[in-house]
Parts: structure tokens; sequence; C-alpha cells
């Protein structure tokens, strides 16, 4: 018998050490799986290498995460957002070490990581200053950079309706990185709203199938709040 | 005299082609969604992956996980779709978009793009600019045709950090439109503010400005 539901937030994360590497899902404060993250925060995990699109907006989510000291190197693609104190404030005091990835290259790179590619050549940042340092290459013409895969010690992401395979769904543009990270973690834990009984998720809208996903805590939300 | 923003939007929502597929950057080319002639379908790209949504609503769809790239609400229209970042920058990376349109803080006459960053932002971020900038079939840019100070934005060299280089084939700004003669590397006059000379666009263009 296979069963991903745990009872809480702090089973679903439980294992997680200092010093790992966490994909984190989200975008702006959509699709955020604020309950693990939190759970996390009460576990006293620190010393957090974190992979995300952004770095938190006020003292929720990963906000909250800086606020508390937690992270000490984000990879991030935009971490500038209104709001976004905590990271700021650790970043000027030079207590976080951030690496700039473009938005694209960063999903990819998560992407290969989670299909067993080791790298992967993309035209983006070409002859910018995020290319210093790569290895470059022609193809049809046009210079491409080497970009390699991103993995993880632990994904964490937010879905909507979860079976106790692991099978998931996700609501709008909430689905974001989630199906990516799923993918290329040790251990993916996942936060959904709705539980569904093994079979009721019809298999043409599973987003990300039950294989990538390890544990599945139903929170009941939170419903995505909209950022002012 | 100077076009307004919601004027540059409208001229760039009729310069779209029916039947695009467009991304609409932060700024100015957000606008261009509510310019759009209710003869033509072009159907707008959202980096957090969406495909297909309405011009700017107030409070956007029911569903508050429906927000574009700003992190502002939108709403889904029939023939809207959603998808992961991996398959939305896919569709950026792969040069199925016909059209980026972007803000930018400095445009050279050789086309490149400088948008993401200034010298003196204390953090960086750089977002999907480099991956539409250098992913588009087309890149156009809508911003004012000089800084606060005065300073020209469309420029011999960029002086600030690039986001890609070779990419801009027309400018919108407040005063003019100039296709880019990357090869010349020249900001040509397609169209101008009225009794604006191409010697007046030359005196805040630091680039050479040619009629067409």
């Amino acid at each position: 018998m296979i069963n991903k539901f745990v009872a809480s937030p702090q089973d679903a994360i439980s294992g997680i050490a200092d010093g790992s590497t966490l994909f984190v899902g989200g975008f702006g404060h959509v699709g955020v799986p604020y309950c693990l993250i939190d759970a996390l925060i009460e576990s006293g995990a620190t010393d957090l290498t974190v992979v995300a699109n952004n770095a938190g907006v006020g003292e929720t989510g990963l906000g909250a995460m800086f606020k508390e000291g937690r992270i000490r190197r984000i990879v991030c693609s935009y971490p500038r957002s209104t709001g976004s104190v905590w990271f700021e404030r650790r970043f000027e005091a030079g207590e976080v070490e951030l690496e700039v990835v473009p938005q694209g290259t960063l999903t990819e790179r998560i992407r290969a990581g989670g299909a067993g590619i080791g790298g992967f050549y993309t035209t983006t940042a070409v002859g910018t200053e995020l290319a210093h340092g790569k290895e470059t290459r022609v193809f049809e013409g046009r210079v491409h950079l080497l970009e390699e895969a991103l993995r993880a010690d632990a994904a964490l992401i937010a879905a909507d309706q979860g079976d106790r395979w692991g099978n998931l769904t996700y609501s709008a543009t909430a689905r974001n990185y989630g199906p990516t990270m799923a993918a290329a973690a040790a251990l993916t834990v996942v936060e959904v709203r709705r539980e569904a009984p093994l079979g009721d998720l019809d298999p043409e809208t599973v987003v990300t199938p039950g294989i990538f996903v390890d544990r599945v805590v139903v929170t009941g939300g939170p419903e995505a709040t909209v950022q002012s | 005299m100077r076009y307004t923003r919601q004027q540059i939007a409208a001229r760039i929502a009729d310069d779209i082609e029916d039947g695009s597929y467009v991304n609409l950057g932060i700024g100015i080319p957000t606008l261009v969604a509510n310019h759009l002639s209710a003869d033509k379908e072009v159907v707008f790209h959202s980096e957090n992956g969406m495909l297909g949504f309405g011009a700017q609503t107030e409070g956007g769809d029911a569903n508050p996980d429906v927000i574009n790239a700003s992190k502002d609400p939108v709403a889904t229209i029939p023939g809207s779709c959603f998808m992961s970042h991996a398959d939305s920058f896919a569709l950026i990376r792969g040069r199925h978009l016909s059209l980026a349109i972007l803000g930018a803080y400095q445009v050279s006459a050789r086309g490149d793009l400088a948008n993401w960053v200034t010298n003196s932002d204390a953090v960086p971020g750089v977002g999907g600019a480099m991956d539409l900038a250098a992913g588009a079939r087309a890149v156009w840019v809508a911003m004012r045709h000089v800084t606060e100070n005065g300073d020209p934005k469309l420029v011999e060299s960029c002086t600030y950090p690039i986001t890609a280089t070779g990419v801009v084939t027309r400018v919108y700004t407040d005063l003019a439109v100039f296709d880019v003669d990357q090869e010349s590397g020249a900001f040509v006059v397609v169209d101008r503010i009225d009794g604006l000379s191409v010697s007046d666009l030359q005196d805040v263009t630091d680039a050479p400005v040619v009629a067409r």
C-alpha cells in the first residue's frame, strides 16, 4: 500500500537537516508553500541554501526565514520585490550570499536536474555579466552558454489537490515551479488544499505524477492572497 | 508636446500584427493590452505560466491564483491556458513568441538592451528579462526618450549592464518611433511628434538619428 499523506506540516518536513539545499516553489505570493515553511522555521533548520524565484515579501514565507536568519545562500531570479525587506537587510549586512539566475535558466536548470540531464546550452544571458566564467559554444550560428543542472536535498511546494499516491493538480498560475521542482529533489514535500480520494483525479488533469512526490500534507489552504 | 504613456501604448497596439503571440513587460508595455482593437486577435503571454489573458481588470479573475508577471491579478479569457514555468520559458527560449515589448534603461544603436539593473542598484534581480530578450523573435522597447535628469536613453553603447546584444529592432518613446538599424548603428525615425525635427531628436539622442 502506498500512502504519502502525513498528518502535519511538521511531519512533512521532518529530517530536513541543517545545511540542506532546498527548492521552494512560488512566484510572488502565488504557489508558495507557507505551511511547510512555517513548520521548517519551527523545526530550527538553519544554514540553508534556498533556490526560489523570489526572496519573500514582508514577514511571511521566505521573508520569515530571512528574518529568523535561517538562509545562508539564495539562488534566485528576482529577489528585489517591493517589500522584500528581510532579504535586503540580510544581504546588505553581508549575511546572505546571492546567486542571480535568469528566470528561464533557473527553471530549466531545475528541469534538467529532475530529468537526468547534466546541463544544457542556452542563448539567454550571452554577453552579459551573468555569463562570466561560463563555457560557450556556437550552435546554428548563435553563441550559447553552458548551464548546469540543479538538484536539491528537498523541494517544498504547494499544489491544489493530491491523492495518496502523490498525484497532484494545481490552481492556475500557482503551478509555476511546482512540477519542475518536484522532480529534482531527493525529498519532495507538498502541501495541498484538498485531499482527493485515489481514483478521483481525472488522469488527464494530473500535472505532477505521484512518482515525483514523497510526502503530502493537507493544509486546507492558505488561499492565495493578492499582492497589492 | 510629448506622447503620453497611453498614446505610446496605443501606437504599439496598432502596430502589432493580428495573430501575434506577445509578451508584455512591466511599465508602458503592460498598458498595450488595453488598446488592442477588437478586430485583432493577439494572445498575450505572462512568464509565470499563462497564455491568453484579458486587458487589465480591476479585480482580475475570481481565482486569486491568476496573476501576471507583475504579480497583479488578471482575468482568464476564452482560450486561456496555464503551464509550468518550465513550459513557459520553453516557449520563450524556443523562439515561439512573435514579439516581446519591454521597458528599458538604455537601448544602443546596435540593438543592445539594458533593462535589468542600474549601476547603483544595491540588490540585483533579473527575472525573465534576459530570457525574453534572447528568446523572442522580435524585441520592441517602450520608454521615455531621456532620463529624469535629461540624459539620453538611446545611446551609442550602453553604460548600464546589458540584458542582451543586438536584439532591439524598434523603439517607441514619448517623442518618436524608431527602427534600429543595427548594421549601421543608427536610429531611423519612423514617426515623430508634430513640430519636432530630426535634428531636434538628434539633440536628445546619444547616437546617430536619421530620417527614413
